[in-house]
């Protein structure tokens, strides 16, 4: 009994699997890209109703977990100032930078960090704090850069003079590009995202499939959404085809948001970023660009918060025993790692993909039974 | 039961060396708090402390219990600080059959807050208390600093009397009992959440705050053997059911397609990425009985609330979840405070 009439909704899903099986012939490698996709699927338990020839693969796609430890350094360091108030979204608040403190033990220590859902939310902090500063940690995929280059932007026009945004937006092609290249890349197919697509359409995708010759599905995040996208991908790869497909249209996945995207390009210019778990990634991040820069938390203050480009180190997969950059490209699963629930948990995470709710190995954790 | 509880690591490396917002949130580290830093030192142990306890006197059983709150903002769709307080520990007495008797009130008051927000709070009180039969009989009242509370916490204690005979608790638990549940989970948790302007969303939903004891005497009075209840507050089902699960020593499997969830606590939780499961109720509780007594249980429950049902029953060694499409997966506990995500 939640939201949609659930006897129709597993009618649906058991035509799909149905399909499914007698349409896959032979063993094929899926990648949903993003977390919130792993996450479905596993809470769902999807991955056990399809076809055993099917093999899915997580992917790297939780903007949280792959947000870099020397930036949430940086973030811990700016809410340690007195006259420092910190906004982010809710789940930045656990995850641990170099070390292992994060953002909700520095609020119990006193540090003001306040959780936003929305980044214009930020502007009315701000105006009702003029004798503080407030910063805005920014991560996300492609998703939510245009709230935060609209914050940026209003404030900018606004004047603001005690708001700033401390920048870590990741953008998901290249790190697709990045899975594919590596010379043990078992992915076959994608599953892309639909919320990122919503804002970007398809056009970035085009040349990763064409190039890769790999079929990329754009899904939603519903079960039936999720075995619609399996199945069209799995008619493509026994076609030998290699297209663009949306499997979303409901959200416009295809064309994307031109005014999102333009105000994307407005306020951002991309820039090299450092992926925890992923190593440095050309072209995959993004950084406020003139004018806009002025709100640059590294401006602002100096000594706490230096742009994320200076950043080439890898700490987290150094961890011991932590297998995290081979479960971000796909090439193990968590539950293959042997730190796996043995000294690595979503309380104590060793690395990226445990960190955040929906990283791989947190949703392994959360949704399977651990011997 | 076995994991989530039994973390090798023992509080101070996972969890830091201070209190965090999460300790209080119902979930794991609630759980890992009460059971490896106060209980220890409070010297209780065989690990439980149950929401309200048992005494014995000559004159029969009596229940006992006590409750803080610290709600924001102090009112809401649905109820107020006030009305909350004497539910709460009302339904904490009602949760081993007892009638309530008697109640304390304790405040802490935050110098600046308007005398006429305290009294209309009060009333509240008041009008709970007199709803549930019963008289608020003493109480205490301090004054903090300004910035040292939120306007006003409460305290409430309560004394009930259990009926001879009547004896809930996780102990009587026993396989193949069935699983109900009062009504549908989460609303209070919602309502609260989106009375907190900070997280920008609106719901038409009020709490589900109510009293519970009325329809545990009426399930007592049927002559119903009730071998479990608890309140679904902080943490939600999925926390009730963890600690009853591991005190009874026994398994689970839950049926999610049974659940029942209102519509807008799904689209709520589903936009801020939580799970109704762990969503907090005020008016709701779980209820374990032998099987040949769950449809005139239901029947009684529908009285209160349409929304009750049947989810579950007990068995096995896990703690299992049904997926609506027919996949077991181990039901998840909350891990403290409710933190929307990303995306
Ligand atoms: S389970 Fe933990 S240690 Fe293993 S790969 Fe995942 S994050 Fe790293």
């Amino acid at each position: 009994m939640s939201g949609s009439p659930p006897h129709r909704q597993r009618q649906e899903v058991q035509r799909l699997l149905d399909a499914l099986h007698t349409e896959t012939r032979r063993s094929w490698t899926l990648m949903e890209v993003c977390g919130g996709q792993t996450h479905a699927i596993l809470r769902h338990g999807l991955d056990q109703l399809i076809p055993p020839q099917l093999e899915l693969i997580h992917g790297p796609g939780c903007p949280v977990c792959v947000t870099a430890a020397e930036t949430i350094d940086r973030a811990l360091a700016l809410a340690a100032r007195p006259e420092v108030i910190l906004c982010t979204y809710g789940d930045m608040l656990r995850v641990p930078g170099t070390g292992p403190s994060h953002l909700l033990e520095a609020r119990a220590n006193g540090a003001d960090v306040r959780v936003i859902t929305a980044p214009l939310d930020v502007l009315a902090v701000a105006r009702s704090h003029p004798g503080r500063q407030v910063v805005f940690f920014a991560v996300g995929f492609e998703t939510t850069a245009p709230a935060t280059a609209l914050l940026a932007h209003q404030a900018w026009s606004g004047g603001a003079q005690n708001l700033s945004l401390l920048v870590s937006h990741v953008r998901v092609p290249p790190a697709m590009e990045a899975i594919l290249t590596a010379p043990e890349c078992r992915v076959q197919g994608f599953l892309a995202a639909g919320h990122v697509c919503a804002v970007m359409g398809r056009t970035e995708y085009e040349p990763i499939a064409a190039q890769h010759r790999r079929p990329i599905v754009i899904t939603g995040f519903e079960p039936l959404d999720l075995l619609e996208g399996m199945l069209r991908a799995v008619r493509q790869l026994e076609r030998g085809e290699a297209r663009v497909e949306d499997a979303y249209p409901r959200a416009g996945a295809g064309v994307g948001n031109a005014s999102a995207r333009a105000l994307i390009t407005k306020v951002f210019t991309r820039c090299d970023q450092h992926w925890r778990g992923l190593g440095m990634l050309p072209g995959s991040g993004l950084r406020l660009r003139p004018p806009y820069d002025a709100l640059d938390a590294a401006r602002r203050f100096p000594s706490a918060a230096r742009p994320d480009t200076d950043t080439d180190t890898d700490t987290d997969t150094d961890t011991e025993g932590c297998i995290s950059g081979l479960v971000l490209q796909g090439l193990a699963r968590p539950d293959a790692c042997p730190r796996f629930g043995r000294g690595c948990s979503p309380e104590r995470p060793l690395g990226a993909p445990m960190v955040s709710a929906e990283g791989a190995c947190a949703a392994y954790w959360r949704y399977r039974e651990r011997t | 039961m076995t994991a989530p509880l039994n973390l090798p690591c023992p509080i101070s490396p996972d969890d830091g060396p201070v209190v965090l917002l999460g300790h209080g949130g119902g979930g794991l580290l609630s759980q890992r708090l009460l059971q490896q830093v106060i209980l220890p030192a409070l010297g209780t142990t065989d690990g439980v402390l149950l929401d309200a306890a048992t005494l014995k006197t000559e004159g029969g059983e009596l229940a006992f219990s006590t409750d803080g709150h610290v709600v924001r903002p102090l009112e809401f769709p649905g109820g107020d600080i006030g009305s909350l307080a004497v539910f709460g520990t009302v339904n904490d007495l009602a949760m081993l059959g007892a009638t309530p008797l008697a109640l304390s009130l304790g405040l802490i008051l935050e110098e600046g807050l308007p005398l006429s927000t305290l009294s209309r709070l009060l009333r509240s009180a008041a009008a709970a208390a007199d709803r549930c039969g019963v008289s608020v009989v003493t109480g205490d009242t301090k004054v903090v600093e300004k910035g040292k509370a939120d306007g006003l916490f409460m305290t409430t204690a309560g004394i009930g009397r259990i009926p001879a005979g009547v004896s809930i608790g996780p102990r009587a638990i026993r396989s193949g009992d069935v699983i109900l549940v009062s009504g549908d989970l989460g609303r209070h948790g919602v309502a609260i959440l989106a009375a907190r302007e900070e997280l920008g969303f609106s719901t038409s939903l009020a709490s589900d705050l109510a009293p519970l004891h009325g329809s545990v005497q009426a399930l007592l009075a049927a002559g119903l053997d009730l071998h479990a209840l608890r309140d679904l507050t902080r943490g939600g089902l999925a926390a009730a059911l963890h600690e009853l699960c591991r005190d009874a020593g026994l398994g689970a499997l839950v049926h999610e397609a049974e659940v029942p969830v209102h519509g807008a606590v799904a689209s709520a939780c589903e936009l801020l990425g939580l799970d109704p499961f762990t969503m907090a109720s005020e008016g709701r509780f779980v209820l374990m009985l032998p099987e040949a007594q769950a449809q005139e249980a239901l029947k009684l429950l529908r009285r209160w609330q349409s929304g009750a049902a049947i989810i579950g029953r007990i068995g096995g060694e896990a703690l299992l979840l049904e997926t609506s499409l027919g996949v077991r997966r181990p039901l998840e506990l909350g891990r403290g405070e409710l933190l929307p995500r990303i995306c």
